[in-house]
């Protein structure tokens, strides 16, 4: 058990130690699963559809349907509503509420009677179905867009405004030398020299020497710990020695003393100063650090 | 089996001798012995005249019980689960009594006490999703447990139960009223609530107020919100309030680009509200609009009733007046906040207020008789989204703050300063006790499709971090801040409790549940037991208070030793 778990950590420590320099590429948003909301439980799912007649709904939606609700029924040029939000076609089981609607029950609402048979019209509210089981979580629609690119910004701002504001720390002939070539996604790119951290989703930041929190301790008869913040609340603050020796030490208030220095928050404190424009010139610059 | 069986029914019969028709009358009076009702009375203010633990003694809380709860029908009936859901503590099987019109085998996974816990006379009622509980007070038994067998829903929490005469009313995530017997767990009737093939899913604590059941729902798909009221004996539907315009001539419909836009509006009543008894109001908050994170077809008006606190005349189900805390809101601050009902001073002048401090940053006072605004604050200390105000006093969203193609930098998340928890009140302190997270996302328009997205989709939102988290302490006058304890985590999960013993209780968000000092925010008191899941409460038996709080799947009960 034990060297395996030793294993697992020198793992972990090389893979963090590496993160930066080398993110996954499964990080880059285009290739991220659709999320699904926590809590989620898909057992109402909607029964299968007869895959032959979704198919002949399909054609004939196609035909019939597609220049009012749209090819992918969000709604179309035309003016039809959106399809996948509207009640009753998602209330739909077996064609009882959508079939009326195609054959005429709302014409004074705008939409008109439209020629097929009932056996089209049923074949039709089955695709809508099975579109419709596409949903994602929290409403999002099974047909969103390739998102266009983040980079808006000026690149001759953004050198101007990394050479003001972050060359204290960073150097692009240093721990940023090919950043771009390193991150190739300008998204990912922003996000993480933004936060000083790279990350994926709502993830916790693997821990490099560059962003581990530390701290130090006195005691109010003047003795000093110093080291990695484990954790810290109103009540006990933990420290590691260089060999991982973990101390817990009382808090009573101020006393003792402790100093937190977090290589990161210079980052954080720049969040309520950077202007947007200012976001996107810097990464307009980075990009070009290949 | 049968052996454990007939020991339930003997164990049940002491404790059910107890059991008294709680008179809807009971929920009028201020929080005392009992705690009857979501936010222990209609007030909101979460504030209980107990003050046995107090200041001074609150140094010797500790445990008197803590029970784990098994959600489902796994363990059921099985030996040795009675004594506390542990084993080993002796006692005997408990009833389990099945519900539902699902087939049984969908499994919600793993529950979180997310409930308000009620308290009446030496019992507890609480629940998880699917799961209603009866526990015994005074020894944390397990009295009876009621599992609904689910059709399906976001299962991402339940609010808890309302309590009428000897009934008990509890909603599910497959949008059902469920009515039980109190004494036994048994289902008296159940009534459907929305559709949940339009995505509704129902979270929300029903509220009791005399003979009338007030349901709220939510839904992330583009369908309307809408406040339900039922019989409490019958489960019949006196009235449906949609708080989007859903017909021509409808109020607030000039402030969408179409009936189609408004009917697809959201305004969800996530979060039970609060009633004031002088005027027959219940004033609750309304969801985000959807598409949530853009104008798509909704129009660049208002978006009314979203994101706002809106005042409904229970005997009717019209509104009386709205205020809207988000106007046209594109980041999901929905105002699903408590508000909280002062009878207070502004002005020199005395005036009944409601109090809210909402998602988006900004801390509200209105008379609570007109929905007139008084006070108009922003606690969120980086909150940047608004500039300026609207000619009501409302925050006005600043376009270039909405999620963009190059990204926004926004404060506070879409998680917002604070979220579903209710809040306090200490009338003896004149202060609201509010959880303010300052979190900053970049927010990201994914998709620039003219049609606009659906739900929350279409847009990415990458969390920064935070630039401070607090408990913060508003004078409902001024709407100042007039003290913040840092929290070293995301703190206030679960919600506030506040007492005429010069307490407020909160989780720190690090393990620690925690009072306070009300007055300054100075931790007093506190203890190692895991993140707070759900606002804490108290109550008395045999003349002694008892504080009690939830962590996930577990409850626990604290009194003076």
């Amino acid at each position: 058990m034990r060297p395996n778990w030793l294993f697992a950590a020198s793992i972990l420590a090389l893979s963090a130690a590496g993160a930066f320099a080398q993110p996954p590429a499964a990080a880059t948003p285009q290739q991220r699963p659709p999320q699904r909301v926590g809590g989620f439980v898909p057992g109402q799912q909607r029964p299968p559809e007869d895959p032959a007649q979704v198919e002949r709904g399909k054609s004939i939606y196609g035909i019939s349907c597609r220049a009012c609700h749209g090819a992918d029924l969000r709604g179309g040029d035309i003016g039809g509503p959106n399809l996948l939000r509207s009640q009753l076609s998602l209330s739909d089981q077996k064609g009882e509420k959508i079939v009326p609607v195609i054959q005429g029950s709302m014409q004074a609402g705008g939409m008109p009677a439209i020629p097929m048979s009932p056996e089209d019209a049923h074949a039709v509210a089955a695709y809508v179905r099975s579109v419709l089981g596409t949903i994602g979580g929290q409403g999002r629609p099974p047909s969103a867009m390739e998102p266009p690119s983040i980079l808006v910004g000026n690149a001759a701002d953004g050198k101007a405004f990394f050479q003001a504001k972050c060359t204290s720390c960073h150097s692009i002939d240093g721990d940023l030398k090919g950043i771009a070539t390193r991150i190739s996604d300008p998204r990912v790119l922003q996000n993480t020299w933004v936060s000083g951290m790279f990350r994926s989703g709502r993830g916790p930041a693997p821990q490099t020497p560059r962003n581990t929190v530390t701290a130090t301790v006195t005691t109010a008869t003047g003795q000093k710990f110093e080291g990695k913040l484990i954790r810290i609340d109103d009540f006990t603050v933990t420290i590691a020695d260089a060999d991982g020796t973990q101390r817990t030490i009382r808090r009573n208030g101020d006393i003792p003393k402790v100093e937190v220095k977090d290589p990161l928050a210079a980052h954080r404190e720049l969040y309520p100063v950077y202007t947007d424009k200012n976001m996107h010139d810097v990464t307009a610059y980075l990009v070009t650090v290949k | 089996m049968i052996k454990n069986i007939a020991y339930a029914v003997l164990a049940a019969g002491c404790a059910f001798a107890q059991i008294r028709p709680v008179p809807p009358e009971e929920l009028l009076k201020p929080l005392g012995a009992n705690w009857p009702t979501y936010n222990g009375d209609y007030s909101g203010r979460r504030y209980s005249s107990l003050k046995a633990i107090n200041t001074q003694t609150v140094k010797n809380l500790s445990l008197a019980w803590s029970i784990k709860m098994t959600p489902g029908m796994g363990q059921a009936g099985g030996p040795g689960r009675g004594g506390g859901g542990r084993g080993g503590f002796g006692g005997s099987s408990v009833p389990l009594i099945v519900g539902g019109e699902g087939p049984g085998d969908i499994n919600a996974g793993g529950g979180t006490i997310k409930a308000s816990i009620l308290a009446v006379d030496g019992i507890l009622y609480f629940t998880m999703p699917d799961n209603a509980w009866a526990v015994d007070a005074r020894d944390g038994r397990e009295l009876w447990h009621y599992y609904w067998k689910t059709r399906g829903g976001t299962h991402i929490g339940n609010r808890g139960m309302a309590i009428w005469k000897d009934r008990l009313y509890m909603e599910t995530p497959d949008n059902y009223l469920v009515c039980l017997e109190a004494k036994t767990g048994k289902e008296i009737w159940h009534k459907t609530i929305a559709d949940l093939d339009q995505g509704y899913f129902s979270t929300p604590a029903p509220i009791v107020v005399g003979d009338k059941v007030l349901v709220g729902t939510g839904n992330d798909i583009d369908s309307p919100g809408f406040l339900l009221c039922f019989h409490a004996e019958t489960g019949e539907l006196l009235w449906k309030h949609y708080t989007v315009p859903m017909q021509k001539g409808d109020p607030g419909l000039d402030t969408w680009a179409s009936l189609d836009a408004a009917r697809h509006g959201g305004a969800q009543t996530w979060i039970p509200g609060a009633y004031d008894p002088e005027t027959k109001l219940y004033i609750i908050g309304t969801g985000n609009p959807t598409p949530a994170y853009m104008t798509g077809k909704r129009g660049e008006g208002d978006n009314l009733f979203t994101c706002s606190l809106v005042a409904i005349n229970v005997d009717t189900g019209k509104m009386a007046w709205y205020f809207q805390t988000s106007p046209h809101d594109t980041h999901d601050y929905d105002s699903a906040q408590t508000p909280v009902l002062v009878d207070g001073v502004i002005n020199g002048k005395p005036r009944k207020l409601v109090l809210t401090a909402a998602r988006n940053g900004y801390f509200f006072t209105l008379d609570r008789i007109t929905g007139e605004r008084l006070v108009t604050t922003k606690y969120g200390q980086y909150t940047n989204w608004a500039k300026g105000f609207n000619k009501f006093g409302g925050p006005e969203h600043d376009p270039v703050k909405d999620p963009t193609v190059g990204g926004a930098i926004v404060s506070p998340t879409s998680d917002g300063t604070v979220n579903w928890q209710p809040p306090a009140y200490s009338p003896d302190t004149g202060l609201l006790y509010v959880p303010e997270g300052n979190g900053f996302s970049i927010f990201y328009l994914t998709d620039v499709d003219p049609r606009g997205s659906m739900g929350l989709g279409g847009k990415e939102e990458v969390p920064l971090g935070t630039a401070g988290n607090y408990l913060s302490a508003i004078d409902y006058k001024t709407g100042k801040v007039v003290w913040r304890h840092k929290w070293y985590g995301n703190g206030g999960s679960g919600g506030l409790l506040t007492t005429a013993g010069g307490l407020l209780f909160a989780g720190d968000g690090m393990g620690n549940f925690v009072a306070h000092d009300a007055r300054t925010g100075k931790p007093v008191w506190h203890t190692r037991i895991g993140n707070i899941s759900s606002a804490p409460s108290t109550f008395l038996i045999d003349g002694q208070q008892y504080i009690t709080v939830a962590t996930g799947d577990t409850l626990w009960a604290f009194v003076l030793n």
